[in-house]
């Protein structure tokens, strides 16, 4: 489970989070939703202890990831998987090596365990047989879904998804979307995606809470959030640039 | 005026701090295991084995202008036996070690400000973090064990060239002998000469990879943010070789006088 307590972000004079309260139970996949430059991505790297915050706290099994260091955050980070939103993948290792990263670069030696858990991993992904290749020779949609791959190697307890769908062809999108059900269904992983793709968000969300002004303003199943009166909500949901929301704000 | 000036010291101060910090981090992480040999080897053919042609041509050519311009002195005064000794001395004290260095930190320092500049800008540097792998250990020690134990051999390479340089002018030019050409430069020569090169080349070595990589990790703004990151790796290192090489130069002349 993890449980965020009065989170507070600012980078120079900008806040982007401003107490922010949101739990997320185990097993659930929980998206965040929110304009560009709403504090997101923060949100998530916060979370995985690669930013630290101003003042709260980040419990993640009853440890409070914003207070380790060295080795006992490594430990906590290997509870996790994390998609980033530009896939990530290293360019000067194959995908095989990307894929297994984890497990060769923590001594991991038993080769054919490792080769066995790639292929699966890939497979997985829709995309078998392409281990000798390097990141530069993929398209967009295949980086993303080796990212995920590599993402979901070794085990991880907690997946993030940071803009899983940005930047794909609707097909591509949707692809990824059945994806991180499937991987939900299947592996049954506590998640937290971070979009402004609402088709992706109600498609993959058990939960969708939307991040406004540094706060949770609003949290509720897709059918509710759907439903719900709440200005700000239904003018981001239906992608109106007229409403409570600026065009001018975040971005 | 003042408060401009200011500034610029504290930042400077911030910069020194932050390099020192990564030099000391890189140190430590370099005594604890795991021990990457695959990464350490890379580099170090990349540094080393890949810098020979461009290290051969620059020295060899230094050799070859050195001799040719004390030729034109040193025939005046009839002195122009000691052309051997002259090169041997100026390139094993200085024009080795300087000269390779900013051949390296051209090429090399350059290569490692934009390769690890785009790992920080397309995110794979916190890939790594959240892989529980310290981005320090897997990227900058081996680049600096590569970086430390190449450029003194580098170095001893080129005085080998530079003084080959010298030989082809004094012997093929000059008529002087090939076996008086030899003496001449091998009786000049003490190991204090070679020696105090590779204590230059050793922190020339330092430099070239503490700023490269202190660039590289600090990169931010794309593409852009690179290409400017890798300027300012290539003329910080540019500047500090420079620097520390007039530093040793006054050092050791009172030291060994």
């Amino acid at each position: 489970m993890i449980e965020i307590i009065n989170l507070c972000k600012s980078f120079g004079d900008k806040i982007v989070l401003e107490n922010l309260n949101l739990k997320i139970n185990t097993g659930e996949t929980v998206v965040i939703i929110g304009r560009s430059g709403c504090g997101k991505s923060v949100l998530l790297k916060l979370i995985i202890g690669l930013l630290r915050p101003d003042a709260g706290e980040i419990i993640i099994d009853g440890e409070d990831i914003t207070r380790l260091k060295g080795k006992e955050l490594d430990r906590l980070r290997m509870k996790f998987g994390m998609l980033f939103q530009s896939s990530a993948l290293f360019d000067s290792l194959t995908v095989k090596e990307n894929v297994g990263f984890f497990f060769y670069e923590h001594g991991y030696t038993e080769k054919e365990k490792i080769e066995k858990r790639i292929n699966e991993c890939l497979n997985l992904v829709g995309l078998p047989g392409i281990e000798g290749f390097y990141p530069a020779q993929l398209s967009g949609g295949m980086k993303k879904r080796v990212a995920l791959a590599r993402a979901i190697c070794m085990h991880p307890e907690i997946i993030l998804y940071d803009e899983p769908t940005t930047g794909l062809d609707p097909i591509t999108a949707d692809a990824i979307n059945n994806l991180i059900v499937e991987l939900h269904d299947k592996i049954r992983v506590t998640a937290l995606a971070v979009t402004h793709d609402m088709k992706s968000a109600f498609k993959i969300g058990d939960r969708i809470a939307m991040l406004y002004k540094g706060k949770i303003i609003a949290s509720g199943t897709p059918q509710e959030i759907m439903e719900m009166n709440n200005p700000i909500v239904k003018q981001f949901i239906q992608g109106e640039s007229e409403g409570v929301i600026a065009v001018e704000e975040g971005g | 005026m003042f408060r401009y000036l200011g500034e610029r010291f504290i930042s400077l101060t911030g910069y020194l701090g932050s390099v020192g910090v990564l030099l000391g981090e890189a140190l430590v992480l370099s005594l604890i295991p795991p021990f990457r040999k695959k990464n350490l080897f890379e580099q170090m053919t990349k540094i080393g084995v890949e810098s020979l042609p461009l290290v051969s041509l620059t020295s060899l050519f230094t050799g070859i202008v050195l001799a040719l311009q004390s030729a034109y002195q040193m025939q005046k005064i009839g002195a122009r036996i000691y052309i051997s000794s002259l090169v041997a001395l100026s390139i094993t004290r200085e024009l080795g070690p300087v000269l390779t260095a900013l051949v390296v930190a051209g090429r090399m320092g350059a290569a490692v400000t934009a390769e690890l500049g785009t790992m920080k800008v397309t995110e794979q540097i916190e890939a790594l973090q959240t892989l529980a792998v310290n981005p320090i250990k897997y990227l900058v020690v081996p680049r600096f064990i590569a970086m430390m134990s190449m450029l003194p051999v580098l170095t001893v390479y080129a005085d080998f060239v530079g003084i080959l340089g010298g030989f082809i002018v004094g012997v093929g030019k000059l008529g002087i002998g090939k076996s008086l050409y030899m003496r001449m430069t091998f009786n000049t020569l003490g190991y204090k000469d070679v020696f105090t090169g590779l204590i230059k080349a050793f922190f020339f070595a330092i430099i070239i990879a503490v700023i490269s990589c202190r660039e590289g990790l600090d990169t931010e703004g794309g593409a852009e943010g690179v290409g400017r990151a890798t300027t300012r790796a290539v003329v910080f290192s540019f500047i500090l070789i420079i620097a520390a090489d007039c530093l040793f130069t006054a050092l050791f002349y009172f030291m060994f006088k």
